[in-house]
């Protein structure tokens, strides 16, 4: 089946105009949303919204370049670079700013600037009458202009730049309610993790920069293509350290600790930031250098598989235990962002970038939906939750429709970018890891079968009325649900739309090749398996939680909606012997209903149990004892260093006076006499 | 240059009088038990130095030391020491009992810098004794070359002027601020 | 008169305000010292300026300025002083030892 299957190493560079007008003016899209926040800022508190029309209107201008670009590059390919020189290292080190525009940077463009959009508007109806609106909206800006800096930087030293700005928007944003001191711990545990991944970002793009002799990222694929010596020799080193700075951005295995803490941001922060586009980084990072690993590094890919691939699955199956809506769909983002990372270390450049695209809108629109919910309810937790798809009719479609995208169901987005990633994993060798991800597609299913069943389903649980949330709000779900479903479409394997071509032929825009492996045809049996472990989730996920939503949470025991016709024959059943047959059919309601209860409900307990078990181990065992007590014990050193290297600290003022001069005179003793 | 010759020039006394007292002052300056006399000590040390520029021809800086320091400075300090109740009288707690490494330290300084003095000058010459600077190039230079650093230093001491009125301002109680607001 | 015995005189009174600094505990002592250090920079500048004779009085201009700045020095300085004394009713620099461990 796998073997069958026709892939291709891309051969060449695609042919590209240079896009013109769009292209030399697409630093606009860099720059605008810094003079957003500054307007913001200064003017924010005296509009209506706050400063959201003047972000919404700054993403807006984006959105139509970002939109003419993607359409360039899909009738004819756009190429460009546009670089200003800032100052220089020495002789050779030159430090540029500037933007790219190529097929993947369009790509991310479009992605940030529409989901942005979409965001930022369902943002003006979410946060309506909240506290500091303005510095929201601001630090939200911010983030966005950030996010464009890294994903336009020509060179490593402008990502660097963008890298720092989006983590600190995203602590600024996860602490947003900085009154509850548990958000700012949250905020303070996403920057540290993330800094901990960012020493090796920065060490790596030293190492790599160094020894080459320049950060530009286009250079630095070609000269790893041509397998140059310099950077053959740092390339392992390079390649790792880069890694480490994306396993912290991207919330790999083990620093993934800190994304479901950030879910204490308000909700839009988390559907753009920590699901659409920031925790994409370090992908995205992955992607950029590719060739560095195709060409040089191809020793690191089984560690970084390995990652990936634990970090699908593990993280996968604690979205089954939590009971906070925000934090089943945050564990879900480092499933899928374990996905795509898995899909590139495996080489699969386009699989990997195409679920990063995908993911992007069905994920956001998850968000958005439990924000309306959330918004509704008032409560994060789907204990107080049930029932509601008779009150929310609009945001629970367009969940169904996000849930189903995210479970890989055809012909909805994740259906293919999954079957991608799929396809990639079993051509390059990695079997094992193949079944992970399908054994990942179903933990996927599962989760939100029981999140769809939990939330809407059964009978309402929190207090008050809840009521569907205003146009403002809905719409944006309608605008992230089309792309949700069709947008699978744009990567059919070995299909090229007419006039349009498909999502692997824009990716491959770009100046160097990268050594992509993609699919060239539908794998049908590999399709049809991923497509039945979806709906096999979906399936023992409906088993054990569609039922019966007022007990369900309650009581520790799953029910089952597939025998509720039987559970309704067994009354009749029950009815009909008391009333026809009298005592004597008693027993045999009693074994009817005996086997009802115990034999079937047994198995699906048995097995839903197993499932929930798993999760539990995998949450309590690795994640909270193993993982955890690796970051415990480094703060303990540090604490420990601390304590004695405090007593240096007196306090006496004059003391620290004395040790100056002492210095002062010893600096000018070693002038004046040795050296 | 001998010894001999250098007893032998008259501006030479003055000097050693003028360098005495100066040495001396600061001694007590930093030694006197009340806080009083070291700010009065301070006033001989400095009247003392002034007198040292006008040794070295430098009369204009000589009279604004004696202006600003003597005239202003000291009785700011003098100010300072009332206010903030310092003991008057004698104080035997006025210094720390950790005297020996700020000795060495002092020590270490003096000798450092006397050292590098006799080795980079010896015993060359001051020519231009006797022959008072011009206080109108003082004035060219300093509104000419100097004039930026000029006013740099005027704003400094604007900003030194409202940060110390500022810091040392004494914060409302919430009645006052009542009061205030009612008027 | 030789540069050299300036610069003794200048070097004197510089150790003898690092002393004073390092051993006095009340604040304003410890900016009478402070001043005193700045008047040895003063004397240096001074007799340099008497010892090289440059066009513009370069040694006089930079001690006119030492002066001035000396001055706002003494002002911040004692309004600081000022400050943590009636927060702390002490003018001690035993009593600030706030930013320890």
């Amino acid at each position: 089946m796998v073997t069958a299957m026709v892939m291709a190493v891309a051969e060449g560079v695609v042919q590209a105009g240079d896009g013109g007008f769009f292209a030399d003016t697409a630093g606009i899209m860099l720059i605008l949303p810094f003079v957003a926040f500054a307007l913001i800022m200064t003017v924010g508190k005296r509009l209506p919204y706050h400063g959201g029309e003047i972000a919404v209107a700054a993403l807006a201008v984006n959105t139509v370049w970002a939109t003419v670009l993607f359409v360039m590059n899909m009738t004819g390919g756009v190429l460009d670079q546009t670089t200003f020189e800032i100052g220089s290292i020495g002789s050779g080190l030159v430090f540029e700013l500037g933007w790219v525009v190529d097929g993947l940077s369009i790509m991310m463009y479009f992605l940030v600037n529409f989901v942005g959009l979409v965001v930022f508007v369902y943002a003006l109806g979410y946060m309506h009458g909240d506290r500091r609106l303005e510095w929201f909206f601001a630090a939200f800006s911010l983030f966005a202009g950030s996010m464009l800096v890294l994903v336009g930087a020509p060179n490593l030293i402008q990502l660097i730049i963008g890298w720092e700005g989006v983590g600190l928007a995203s602590y600024f944003l996860i602490g947003f309610y900085w009154e509850d001191l548990d958000n700012v711990r949250a905020g303070n545990k996403a920057f540290l993790t993330n800094k901990v991944g960012d020493v090796g970002l920065i060490l790596g793009a030293i190492l790599v920069g160094v020894s080459l002799g320049t950060f530009d990222l286009a250079e630095l694929g070609a000269a790893a293509a041509a397998h140059d010596e310099a950077l053959g020799a740092v390339a392992v080193a390079g390649g790792l350290l880069l890694f480490f700075g994306a396993m912290g951005k991207s919330a790999q295995f083990p620093l993934h600790i800190w994304l479901p803490d950030a879910m204490a941001g308000p909700t839009p922060v988390s559907a753009l930031m920590h699901a659409a586009t920031m925790v994409t980084a370090g992908v995205y990072l992955m992607a950029r250098v590719f060739p560095l690993f195709e060409y040089l590094a191809a020793d690191t890919r089984q560690l970084m598989v390995v990652i990936g691939a634990i970090t699908l699955l593990g993280i996968g199956l604690l979205a089954l235990v939590v009971d906070d809506i925000k934090r089943v769909l945050a564990f879900s983002t480092v499933s899928q962002l374990g996905y795509m990372m898995t899909a590139v270390a495996a080489g699969g450049y386009t699989a990997g970038l195409f679920h990063l695209f995908t993911h992007a809108f069905f994920k956001a629109l998850l968000f958005l939906g439990a924000g309306s919910v959330i918004h509704a309810v008032h409560s994060n937790n789907m204990s107080d939750m049930g029932g509601l798809r008779k009150e929310m009719p609009t945001t629970y479609w367009t969940f169904v429709v996000g849930s189903l995208a995210l479970a890989g169901i055809f012909p909805l987005a994740g259906f293919w970018s999954k079957d991608e990633i799929l396809a990639t994993l079993g051509q390059e060798g990695y079997i094992t890891v193949m079944w992970v991800a399908v054994a990942g597609a179903f933990v996927t299913a599962f989760y939100m079968a029981r999140c769809i069943a939990l939330t809407f389903h059964g009978t309402y649980k929190g207090h008050g009325h809840p009521h569907e949330s205003p146009p403002i709000m809905t719409r944006p779900l309608v605008a992230l649900a089309i792309p949700s479903a069709l947008f699978g479409l744009l990567n059919i394997p070995g299909v090229s739309l007419p006039g349009i071509g498909s999502f692997t032929e824009w990716l491959a825009v770009r100046e160097v090749v990268m050594g992509d492996h993609h699919a060239e045809a539908i794998d049908f049996g590999l399709a049809a398996i991923g497509l039945a472990a979806a709906l096999a989730g979906l399936a023992l996920g409906w088993l054990v939680y569609g039922k019966d939503a007022v007990t369900q949470m309650e009581r520790d025991r799953f029910q089952v909606p597939l025998l509720y016709p039987l559970l309704r024959r067994k009354y009749y059943v029950d009815d009909l012997a008391l009333g026809v047959v009298g005592a004597t059919t008693g027993p045999l309601a009693r074994f009817v209903n005996w086997t009802n209860n115990y034999v079937i409900d047994g198995v699906i307990n048995i097995v839903g149990g197993a499932v929930k078990w798993l999760g539990g181990l995998v949450y309590n065992g690795l994640d909270q004892r193993g993982v955890d007590g690796v970051f415990n014990g480094l703060s303990a050193m540090t604490d420990g260093a601390g304590s004695v290297l405090r007593r240096w600290q007196t306090g006496r003022v004059q003391q620290y006076a004395s040790a100056f001069v002492a210095g002062a005179i010893i600096l000018v003793v070693l002038f004046v006499f040795v050296v | 240059m001998t010894l001999g010759d250098w007893i032998s020039q008259p501006v030479n006394w003055v000097f050693s009088a003028l360098g005495l007292a100066v040495v001396f002052s600061g001694f007590r300056v930093v030694t006197a038990k009340n806080v009083v006399h070291a700010a009065l000590y301070l006033v001989g040390a400095l009247a003392g130095t002034a007198g040292l520029f006008l040794l070295l021809s430098a009369e204009f800086v000589a009279w604004s030391l004696v202006l600003v320091y003597i005239g202003a400075v000291v009785v700011l300090f003098l100010f300072g020491i009332m206010i903030t109740r310092a003991p008057t009288g004698l104080d035997p707690a006025l210094d720390t009992n950790r005297k020996l490494v700020p000795g060495v330290l002092a020590a270490a300084v003096f000798a450092l810098m006397t050292w590098a003095a006799f080795d980079a000058f010896g015993v060359e010459q001051i020519t231009s004794a006797g022959v008072a600077t011009d206080n109108a190039l003082l004035g060219e230079s300093l509104l000419g070359r100097f004039v930026i650093p000029f006013e740099v230093v005027s704003f400094v001491l604007l900003g030194a002027l409202i940060g110390g009125i500022t810091i040392a301002r004494r914060d409302l109680t919430p009645v006052e601020e009542e009061e205030r607001a009612a008027v | 008169m030789t540069l050299t015995q300036f610069l003794v005189i200048g070097a004197a009174l510089f150790a003898l305000g690092v002393y004073g600094l390092l051993v006095r505990r009340n604040l304003v002592l410890i900016l009478l010292s402070v001043e005193l250090m700045l008047a040895a920079v003063n004397i240096n500048l001074v007799a340099f300026e008497a010892f090289l004779v440059t066009t513009q009085a370069i040694g006089q201009v930079f001690a006119i300025f030492v002066i001035t700045v000396a001055a706002a020095e003494v002002g911040i300085g004692l309004a600081i002083v000022l400050m943590i004394f009636r927060n702390r009713r002490s003018a001690n620099v035993d009593d600030l030892s706030l930013m320890r461990w």
